[in-house]
């Protein structure tokens, strides 16, 4: 049924019909608006049997999800920024012990200095974790990664956080098309635990494992993400029999097959590329776009296959790792470690900074006539930069950076974009 | 594509009133998209939220900042914010004011654009009378309908029924049904003027 609504409410419904039991959640913007909708769902008895339950904190919420997923109970919820940071370790103990819960990541920047706007530094520090990691392009898109994400969580045996570009996407209003309960019952199977604390059949889970097995063990964390790289394309084909749309999958093309100069990214920054592309089409460019959906597994063959023609490669990531650089990039580099094409690393939308057509396109004219960098910080203002670097030399009690600059750029009250 | 960039300060239902507008062009079989400027909402703080309308689906993910349409909820903005930042040559002005343009000191800059484009409602005086509280986005997009064309009021009032219950909806239908009549007996008047 197509319905005109925010991002985070086609979230919250897609996971209902995903009849989870257990959703705990602490609040952070942008995700708040999820859970909240789930919580109406629950407190009305419209999602049932499923508990609600308040944490006191991001770590708890995922505590208390670990403990669920172990009990048995098919286990959700979703957090942003510093709240990730708050749960790492226990992030790390979701996958380190196979539990198949689902998180939704509503990307936001990391502090300090404090921002609530979007970037992917927050889930990008958890690209190690063990986790599943997914990139929505569009609310359409999170909706169904979500419905597939519970099935490839509990098919593998391993979590899978769903990451959508927060604000941009969770409270943007958007046609989405919701799918029926029995779609969805069709396409994802009851709950059954590969393993579960069970009072009838008791085992312990999370035991202390010494040098003579931690390798083995997170070897074989590796591969399951391994065999993640081939389940997906599987249940996305499933996917499109049951609903009649395709989601999912390892990577997205977008008029890629003849294109010299092929730009990479991941979540909803890929439409304005998409536009952009179009526009450089127009103008006799050949140009084209692939979207990463899994991130973690890192699609390493998929993208090695789709990226053999191009001469050059543009990764525009939302995050950048300080002191080398691009992440997405240094991933996009290895998977093309004995090709000769350059990969090239553009640093854009840090913060919330947007990301328009007129700067890609310029980038993109750039990379095209090979006056691109190896690395580039998209709209990038160097009088700012330079003026505390300055005040630096000068000034031994130069003052905190971010008050500086929020001082030397003025108010930005009047700004619109 | 048409792009309607809407102004006015934390409280007034800005984020809301973009949010209805996409729901009144959902309703009418278009393509839309709405989104706020993201800031930390506070109350009276300036806020801005953005709805792009089109045939085909909407890709684009950047603010609007060349919009065909204004709406400007608060006109103590026109002092402390460029709302009229990119607007096109030949773009729609729809002000919450009981004033003129003229009134409001914009008789030159408005003098490129196309008068039957320009627009002004007193939006919170039917808020205030219809729903009982100054939230004028309920009435400026019944205006809105009758500006362009683009959505019908019918949507604009189904728009406010999906989003409110009982009496505020009740009430905010009938301050967008009033700016509705208001806007077309304006047009009504400027034909008979031009004629």
């Amino acid at each position: 049924m197509l319905e005109q609504c925010e991002g985070s409410h086609a979230v919250a419904v897609a996971v209902a019909m995903c009849r989870p039991e257990v959703i705990c959640a602490y609040p952070i913007s942008p995700q708040t608006h999820i859970v909240e909708g789930l919580g109406e769902m629950v407190k009305d008895g419209s999602l049932e049997p499923c508990e609600f339950i308040n944490v006191e904190s991001e770590f708890a919420a995922m505590s208390v999800a670990i403990g669920a997923s172990a009990a048995g109970a098919r286990a959700y919820t979703a957090t942003a920024s510093q709240g990730l940071l708050f749960m790492a370790e226990a992030v790390y103990n979701a996958s380190g012990l196979g539990l198949p819960i689902v998180m939704t990541v509503a990307n936001r920047a990391i502090g300090a200095p404090i921002n609530i706007w979007n970037d992917h530094t927050d889930s990008m520090t958890m690209r190690d974790a063990g986790w599943i990691q997914l990139f929505a392009e569009s609310n359409q898109a999170a909706l169904d990664l979500h419905i597939q994400a519970f099935r490839i969580a509990e098919e593998l045996s391993l979590p899978v956080m769903v990451c959508m570009d927060g604000f941009i996407l969770t409270h943007a209003f958007e046609r989405v098309d919701l799918p029926e309960q029995a779609q969805v019952d069709r396409f994802l199977p009851p709950y059954a635990p590969r393993q579960v604390l069970d009072p009838n059949e008791p085992v312990s889970i999370g035991a202390m494992v010494g040098p003579e097995a931690f390798t083995e063990v997170r070897y074989l964390a590796h591969a399951k993400q391994l065999q993640a790289l081939e389940l997906m394309p599987l249940v996305a084909q499933e996917f499109r029999q049951v609903f009649g749309r395709d989601a999912g999958g390892l990577i997205s093309s977008y008029r890629s097959d003849d294109a010299d100069t092929i730009v990479i990214a991941l979540g909803s920054v890929l439409g304005t590329i998409k536009d952009t592309v179009d526009d450089l089409r127009d103008a006799g460019h050949r140009i084209g776009a692939i979207g990463i959906t899994s991130f973690r597994p890192f699609p390493i063959a998929a993208l090695r296959s789709a990226l053999s023609q191009a001469q050059r490669v543009v990764v525009v990531e939302k995050c950048f790792a300080v002191g080398i650089g691009g992440i997405v990039s240094r991933d996009v580099r290895m998977a093309l470690r004995d090709r000769p094409q350059p990969v090239l690393a553009v640093v854009a939308g840090l913060g919330g900074r947007a990301i328009t057509k007129r700067s890609l396109q310029r980038l993109f004219l750039d990379a095209m006539a090979d006056k691109l960098e190896s690395l580039t910080f998209l709209d990038l203002d160097w009088s700012i930069v330079n003026r505390v670097l300055e005040r630096e030399k000068n000034q031994r009690r130069s003052g905190p950076v971010a008050e500086g600059v929020l001082r030397d750029v003025g108010s930005v009250a009047s700004r619109i974009g | 594509m048409f792009e309607v960039r809407i102004h006015g300060r934390g409280g007034q239902g800005v984020v809301t009133g973009a949010e209805m507008l996409s729901v009144a062009a959902f309703l009418g079989g278009k393509h839309a998209q709405a989104f706020p400027s993201f800031g930390s909402e506070r109350t009276g703080a300036p806020v801005v939220a953005f709805c792009r309308i089109a045939d085909s689906p909407i890709r684009l993910r950047e603010p609007i900042m060349a919009p065909d349409a204004l709406i400007i909820q608060d006109p103590t903005l026109l002092h402390q914010v460029d709302v009229f930042s990119g607007l096109k040559p030949d773009g729609y002005i729809l002000i919450n004011t009981a004033k003129t343009f003229e009134a409001l000191g914009l008789s030159d800059f408005v003098k490129g654009f196309r008068p039957e484009r320009l627009l002004t409602v007193p939006a919170t005086e039917l808020a205030l009378k219809h729903v009982g509280r100054p939230l004028p986005n309920a009435a400026l997009l019944g205006a809105f309908a009758a500006l362009g064309g683009l959505i019908t009021i019918d949507a604009v009032c189904s728009a406010i029924e999906s989003r409110f219950d009982g009496v505020v909806a009740r009430g905010n239908v009938a301050a967008a049904a009033e700016a509705y009549r208001i806007v077309l007996e304006q047009e009504h008047l400027a034909e008979i003027h031009h004629a």
